[in-house]
């Protein structure tokens, strides 16, 4: 699929969808109550068959907690980027997708470990790099490096 | 006797947990297992991550991007020049800088070179990891050629540090490519030496065969890339499908097999080897003269946005994913390693195996812990 029939594809599904165009491949804002239902059918429609995903990254805007999913179809060839933003920053919820993508479980774990973001639903959600004690989620902007570990070059 | 019988049956029926590593040698590092045992086999798994995590992601907000390249090394040390292209592509790619032919063809080069000392190491280590020792001196005395002519032309041997966005640190060493040549004559006599030694081994490959399944369907779903993705027939070499560096220049053929087991696995790292040799003999007679390095400002600045480059490293496929908002250092920075994807395929790879299968399995894995960590 070209960018724009993926983009009327995701239309037909839901309207509540923001585009961006990066030369790298379609960028797809998505809120958090059609974001579970339009991966499922991303992944599971023959014409989109989004079977691969090959990176999850979070993000901290400051004012709103996001997760990235970079998708691609081994079939068909096409990448999409999908973004979702929890707004409310003191309780951030996402929906998991770990029952379609088997790799999706230890790359949340690793998101909710950085940057506290709970996904709903899924199995075994623990920190997975710091140790279970651990104040706080590094990888926000607005973390506290109280022993001065990262700080070095300052 | 009675009893014992009752006994002999709660032991069967009976789950317990064992750790395996951090401390484990099988593990290759510091990544511990605990495994839920019935008997001998392994009914599940689940890692535990940690233990060599640096916080690089977080580092290298505060980090500018000439410094960013040199913690990438520390992540798949055996891939250290990939990791390094990845950031220099990225770079190059988002403040549109055409790097001249020499450079594509000697990173190229290089990539290849790290790719067979990276899988020499796996081969001497996956013998060793099922009671084979020979293996690991016939893997190191080989590799040692390869990390002399890295030695000579990049001034180190593991980290090698060569690429810099904008080309290279230096030019190549006179003696390089009468080096490289030296060694691919040598390695082609040694490389039939490794499937004598352990390919046809009998008790090497009963211990492989059908062991650790995994599906294509499945490789694809815990996005298991690199060899051990392609052993299952998941075409997933970037090489071919998002060529970079001078890799659009060659000839060479994508490794698939279909069974998806540990010997799978094996037999396509042996292969890659060969194929790498190929694509370095077809790129060392024609290195292009030009300049060895372009221009660039000392502060480097990516415009606002986001960038994503990918490339086939050792185990699979590296991608750095960068958000910028043109400051000098980035403002999120986020390395897709192979090897934390590969690890996810492990508990599913290992039920109902035996526990001393799970030793091959993730021998045929080939896991890097730093990587993993980050």
């Amino acid at each position: 699929m070209t960018n724009d029939q993926l983009k009327q594809f995701i239309k037909n599904y839901t309207t509540e969808v923001e585009f961006v165009d990066n030369p790298y491949s379609l960028e797809c804002i998505v809120n958090t109550v059609h974001f579970y239902n339009l991966a499922r059918v991303l992944k599971e429609s023959d014409s989109t068959a989004f079977d691969f995903l090959y990176c999850v990254t979070g993000i901290d805007l400051q004012d709103s907690l996001g997760v990235i999913y970079h998708l691609e179809s081994t079939k068909l060839q096409h990448k999409l980027i999908l973004k979702v933003f929890a707004s409310d920053i003191d309780n951030p919820e996402i929906p998991s997708v770990f029952d379609l993508w088997d790799c999706a479980e230890l790359q949340e774990r690793e998101v909710f470990d950085f940057f506290g973001i709970r996904f709903l639903k899924h199995p075994d959600l623990r920190r997975i790099f710091m140790e279970e004690d651990w104040e706080g989620y590094p990888l926000r902007k607005n973390y506290v490096d109280t022993v001065n570990i990262i700080d070095l070059i300052k | 006797m009675e009893d014992i019988l009752l006994k002999n049956k709660l032991d069967k029926e009976q789950e317990y947990f064992i750790n395996m590593g951090p401390q484990h040698p099988s593990t290759h590092g510091v990544l511990r297992l605990l495994v839920n045992l019935q008997g001998e086999t392994v009914k599940d798994l689940k890692p535990y991550c940690g233990y060599i995590h640096r916080g690089i992601e977080k580092m290298c907000e505060r980090y500018t991007y000439s410094q960013i390249i040199h913690l990438t090394d520390r992540l798949d040390y055996m891939s250290a020049h990939i990791n390094n292209e990845a950031v220099c592509l990225l770079v190059e790619n988002a403040l549109q800088i055409e790097v001249s032919d020499r450079v594509k063809y000697i990173r190229t080069i290089i990539d290849e070179l790290t790719r067979i000392a990276s899988h020499q190491l796996w081969w001497a280590a996956a013998g060793m990891d099922l009671g084979a020792l020979t293996t690991f001196f016939y893997g190191l005395r080989d590799r040692e050629k390869i990390l002399d002519i890295f030695e000579e032309t990049c001034g180190g041997r593991l980290l090698v540090s060569y690429n810099c966005p904008g080309g290279l640190m230096y030019d190549i060493h006179p003696n390089f490519q009468k080096k490289v040549k030296e060694f691919l004559i040598y390695f082609k006599k040694k490389l039939p030496e490794y499937d004598q030694l352990l390919s046809g081994n009998v008790i090497f490959v009963q211990r492989m065969k059908n062991v650790g399944l995994l599906t294509k369907e499945k490789a694809i779903s815990f996005g298991v890339t690199g060899p051990s993705g392609r052993a299952s027939g998941f075409s997933s070499d970037i090489r071919k499908k998002e060529p970079y560096s001078a890799y659009g220049n060659v000839k060479f053929k994508e490794i698939l097999r279909e069974e998806g087991d540990s010997l799978a696995r094996y037999k396509c790292r042996i292969d890659e080897m060969w194929e790498s040799m190929n694509i370095i003999e077809q790129l060392i007679d024609n290195i292009p003269d030009g300049s060895y390095f372009t221009k660039m400002k000392p502060i480097i600045k990516l415009p606002e946005g986001e960038y994503y480059q990918r490339v086939e490293a050792c185990r699979g496929e590296f991608g750095v994913y960068i958000s910028s908002k043109g400051e000098k250092n980035p403002y999120r920075v986020k390395f897709r390693s192979p090897n934390f994807f590969n690890l996810s395929a492990l508990d599913h790879m290992s039920r109902n195996q035996k526990i001393a299968d799970l030793v091959a399995i993730m021998s045929s894995l080939d896991l890097v812990i730093p990587d993993i960590d980050r």
